[in-house]
């Protein structure tokens, strides 16, 4: 059993799932599992973490908070993982996560391990593998010398979270004193689209060049929205100026391990397979049957996108509408 | 200004990723080494920032065995004005590197701007550039796609999830580390590769940057290529049943939707 403290996660008040799947994981191994969590005005989401398994919620709170930044959310984590002493520290592999612990390392003077995808805890250490050459191969990392293991853990790579309203955290609030400080969020742009992020979504469905032009990217979303997908896109359509670079998938792009992959009109080019080969199930919809993203495909379709994905979405919607 | 940007030399992506005989790293022969393609962006974006600004030096630092010399001397052609190399194992993690150009960093004068890439695209961490910065105590925005600057600092465009951004303001003198989008790199032309010869490129030693192999806080062990995963079924049939068929699947073998 070991003393794990999770970094937990909001945004625009609201817990991220990669936050439940890392607090459901490590109090199923039987660890004393607590939470930090950081913002403004968000007392209710504390009790929430409790639910997937914190028993203790130190809860920091301040209108410098509302926004994230390493340099003030630091501040605050560093003083309690300091007084706590954990064996384990985690948090999820998301643009803040991955921004922000490896300040956290370093200020305790320890490795981090980042952007997991597999962890496993062993008495009072976790043992963890993470893809290099964006999932050409994977390495297991080792920590040298004494001190918390530190590692960020992808999102989706652990799976599960649950849900348990019975239990209840202990919630300890914290009033940070924060100082003056240099890095401000001055504002935020929000998304247009309201779907998931390609990094966090369970299901993403990702078009190639054969799309043709950006337009159809339509088709795509489309069945996107009936699943609740992000909508992702490989180098040749993104350079092709179909979709924006932040919704490329691959080793240029975004790193990514849903449940479920549709690649449309993908052929699979080496580095866009690095960047998708660990979701759990890929599909591929191509007309070329000799396309290599058939090699790594639990389901394929030979035939042509433009007739396969609308059909397609309208067999989602059938499937959805029954089980609602 | 005092203008610095940090590189890493990375194998090309078309790079087909062999194991050595022990699995404790890759086989390098044949891989052909490029500079990871985020740093790129920072290599232009410090070469935009001097020509706007007169009288400033653009440094470059990379830190390696002797092979990423080239690297630098790639960077000098695209026209940053000197080299320095920190002489590291192959096998150096992410904080020996950082701990290692904050080492050389400290040996400077003057420091207003540092940049890197995002991330790089061997290890894929995206550490060593909040390490640089913590360990030098100054402010760091990453995933940078826009930088407006005034005379006390910048004024970034950060990238974060959903397709959202968000404007991150800190002063100088700080690190920003750049995402594609930020802007198109320059190549280098023939007469600045031939220029680029004669420029300086400094060598540091562990102990002159005040590192040593206590820094190294990880090792990668006993690499694996992925599972070569069976190639699955091809669903045969009209449009129709293809679609009815994969969602059939979806739902009730491979229970995904």
């Amino acid at each position: 059993m070991a003393k794990v403290i999770i970094i937990a996660e909001q945004r625009d008040g609201r817990l991220k799932k990669s936050t439940f799947e890392l607090l459901s994981a490590s109090s199923a191994a039987g660890n004393e599992t607590q939470a930090i969590l950081l913002g403004d005005g968000i007392t209710d989401l504390a009790k929430e973490l409790g639910h997937y398994g914190a028993q203790t919620v130190h809860l920091i709170q301040n209108p410098a908070l509302k926004f994230y930044t390493a340099e003030a959310y630091s501040i605050e984590i560093i003083k309690i993982l300091k007084s706590k002493n954990p064996d384990i520290i985690l948090a999820s592999h998301t643009p803040s996560g991955r921004d922000l612990l490896p300040r956290i390392a370093a200020q305790l003077g320890v490795g981090l391990a980042s952007d997991c995808t597999q962890l496993s805890f062993e008495g009072n250490k976790i043992k963890v593998r993470r893809p290099v050459y964006a999932g050409k191969a994977t390495v297991e990392v080792e920590f040298i010398g004494p001190g918390p293991q530190v590692a960020t853990v992808r999102p989706n790579a652990l799976g599960g979270a649950k849900l348990n309203t019975n239990q209840t955290a202990e919630i300890i609030s914290i009033t940070a004193s924060l100082g003056t400080l240099k890095t401000k969020v001055t504002d935020v742009v929000r998304g247009v689209s309201g779907r998931p992020d390609v990094t966090e979504a369970a299901i993403v469905v990702s078009g190639g060049r054969s799309l043709k032009n950006a337009e159809n990217f339509k088709l795509l979303e489309e069945m996107g929205d009936v699943l609740g997908a992000a909508v992702g896109a490989s180098r040749a359509a993104v350079d092709a100026g179909f979709r924006p670079h932040r919704d490329q998938v691959g080793q240029t792009g975004k790193v990514v391990s849903p449940t479920l992959y549709i690649a449309c009109g993908i052929s699979g080019a080496i580095q866009h397979l690095a960047g998708m080969r660990t979701s759990k199930v890929i599909v591929a919809i191509n007309l070329d049957p000799e396309a290599p993203i058939f090699q790594i495909a639990d389901y394929g379709i030979v035939g042509d996108l433009f007739l396969i994905v609308p059909l397609l979405k309208d067999e989602f919607k059938k499937i959805k509408d029954e089980h609602n | 200004m005092n203008i610095y940007i940090c590189i890493k030399q990375v194998p090309d992506t078309e790079t087909k990723i062999k194991l050595n005989s022990e699995q404790s790293g890759i086989d390098t022969t044949g891989v052909k080494w490029i500079i990871s393609p985020y740093d790129e962006l920072a290599i232009e974006e410090a070469l935009r920032l001097k020509e706007k600004n007169t009288g400033s030096t653009v440094t470059v630092l990379s830190c390696g065995p002797t092979r990423v010399v080239e690297a630098i001397r790639t960077a000098l052609a695209m026209g940053a004005d000197s080299g320095i190399h920190v002489d590291l194992p192959e096998t150096a993690d992410n904080n020996l590197i950082a701990k290692a150009l904050a080492g050389a960093f400290k040996k400077e004068t003057k420091i207003d701007i540092i940049f890197t890439g995002k991330e790089s695209i061997d290890d894929g961490a995206a550490q060593v550039s909040q390490l640089i910065a913590t360990y030098l105590d100054i402010p760091y925005i990453t995933v940078v796609l826009n930088i407006e600057y005034s005379p006390q600092g910048v004024k970034c465009k950060r990238e974060i999830e959903g397709g959202a951004f968000e404007i991150v303001e800190a002063p100088f003198p700080l690190l920003v580390a750049t995402q594609k989008g930020l802007n198109e790199p320059r190549y280098a032309s023939l007469p600045n590769i031939m220029k680029a010869k004669k420029k300086e490129v400094r060598v540091l030693k562990m102990a002159d940057v005040e590192v040593s192999a206590a820094d190294q806080k990880i090792r990668f062990k006993n690499f694996q290529l992925p599972p070569p995963k069976q190639a699955g079924k091809k669903i045969p049939g009209d449009p129709h049943s293809q679609a009815k068929e994969l969602v059939r699947l979806l739902h009730e073998e491979a229970k995904v939707v």
